[in-house]
């Protein structure tokens, strides 16, 4: 296959940053869009020109590293994968591809295609945990009965892997499908409801100072996250906020 | 007690409670509408002078005016923060890929319908309200308007204009308030979309049967 890529160049933060264009020929229908770049840049150093620099590590769809805004959306055109499972036969011959970093306020360029996804991180360490005695005679978990459906709707929201998806998608870029899966894990469990409130409130709040936009609630997120978050996880945390709110002491 | 901060859940809480009870009103005034197909003109105007000097009704218009003035400075205060929530754009964007079009217009909609309600208001609720209308009462104001052809254009936009905006701010509202899962968002989508029909259409039929007759 023969493509032009477009891809955002930025020196570093305070950069102003531009789209550079680059021709890129014999890429193979089989590579996953990461190795296209792999191939981009070992060209690139060839001719002694610095790299696109871009954000990558497990490339199995598990840990939320990759990022890359691809032809207009996050993680590119294909459903329910990150960037590393997107495959050039996705696109056609001779296709344009532009290839930009995720954009929102909270999320700054480091450089080229990586961006700075420690508000994310801010947002957990505000209540995105539960407080555990590890003294030693720490209870197992299984000794608590969970109904079967709770268990599962928690899994379900734990499996966000904080890639940032949604805030790149969204029209607001707001941090609500993120903040609902990490909330929605522990408020449906035993072990998570003690610090419910406080979690709802802190967390919240946080994503507020990060700088996120509000929830329009366009559904986009749910579409383009990769591990398919549901709707459902912003409805119980609106619940939850709430009900935190109007309770708490 | 912990301080309660007005954060962007609150501001959609706000916007969902203030936008549900214009979707009642909306329904309120369809109903005194419909009053207009009635070959007893009196009836209208009855309607009309009941709305303009029942003491329950003078209270509601300030709570009406406030709950206006709400959706409207929040969905203001929400759009800033959304756009400041993003001051680089894409080059490149497809947001038609993953969300309708009405969920991400909901302020041009708003604005649109906004320009539509100074201009009723000037052309109706002023003259009804202080009674200043023209001889034969509130149904002769109405139907001297709707036989101006560009005014019942104008007229019936907005309402199409305004169903698109109730189509997603419907189901939106339930959702920002919590009271959503898999299972009522389909009722609560579809009752949205017969409700935005009834209003756009109800609204549009009446000022169509106006200026055609």
């Amino acid at each position: 296959m023969n493509l032009t890529l477009k891809i955002w160049r930025q020196n570093g933060p305070k950069d102003k940053g531009r789209m550079e264009t680059y021709p890129i020929s014999d890429v193979s229908p089989d590579m996953s869009f990461l190795e296209m770049l792999d191939v981009l840049n070992e060209s690139l150093v060839a001719k002694r020109e610095e790299p696109v620099a871009f954000d990558h590590d497990c490339r199995e769809g598990i840990c939320g590293t990759c990022s890359l805004h691809i032809n207009g959306e996050a993680h590119g055109p294909d459903r329910a994968i990150t960037t590393c499972q997107l495959h050039m036969r996705k696109f056609k011959e001779g296709e344009t591809i532009y290839i930009e970093p995720w954009r929102a306020k909270a999320f700054p360029v480091i450089k080229d295609l990586i961006v700075d996804r420690e508000a994310f991180e801010r947002i957990q360490q505000a209540g995105g945990f539960v407080s555990v005695n590890t003294s030693g005679n720490t209870q197992d978990a299984n000794n608590l009965p969970i109904p079967k459906v709770d268990a599962d709707l928690a899994f379900d929201a734990a499996a966000c892997i904080g890639c940032g998806a949604c805030v790149a998608t969204c029209k607001n870029a707001s941090a609500m499908l993120f903040v609902s899966a990490k909330v929605s894990q522990f408020a449906l469990l035993p072990q998570g409801k003690v610090e419910a409130k406080e979690r709802v409130l802190n967390m919240v709040h946080q994503m507020d100072l990060e700088g996120f936009g509000s929830c329009t609630n366009t559904g986009a997120c749910e579409v383009e996250c990769p591990k398919e978050i549901s709707l459902d996880n912003i409805a119980r945390l609106n619940r939850e906020y709430l009900c935190a709110t109007l309770s708490s002491e | 007690m912990s301080v309660i901060r007005i954060t962007s859940i609150a501001k959609k809480f706000i916007m969902a409670l203030s936008g549900l009870f214009l979707i009642v009103f909306l329904l309120v005034h369809l109903g005194v509408n419909l009053l207009l197909l009635s070959n007893d003109h009196d009836l209208f105007n009855e309607a009309s002078h009941f709305m303009a000097s029942n003491p329950l009704i003078q209270i509601m218009q300030y709570v009406l005016a406030l709950g206006f003035l709400v959706h409207i400075l929040s969905g203001v205060a929400l759009t800033v923060q959304n756009y400041l929530a993003r001051p680089n754009r894409y080059a490149k964007n497809r947001p038609s890929e993953n969300a309708s079009l009405e969920s991400r217009t909901m302020i041009v909609s708003g604005g649109l319908v906004l320009l539509f309600l100074l201009l009723h208001m000037r052309n109706f609720f002023y003259y009804i309200k202080f009674g200043t209308g023209p001889e034969g009462g509130d149904y002769v104001l109405v139907t001297d308007l709707f036989d101006i052809w560009y005014y019942t254009a104008i007229y019936v936009v907005s309402f199409v204009i305004l169903g698109f905006h109730l189509n997603h701010g419907f189901q939106s509202s339930f959702q920002s308030l919590g009271a959503n899962n898999k299972f009522w968002e389909g009722i609560w989508k579809k009752a949205g979309t017969i409700y935005s029909v009834i209003i756009a259409g109800g609204f549009s039929v009446i000022a169509l049967y106006l200026f055609f007759n």
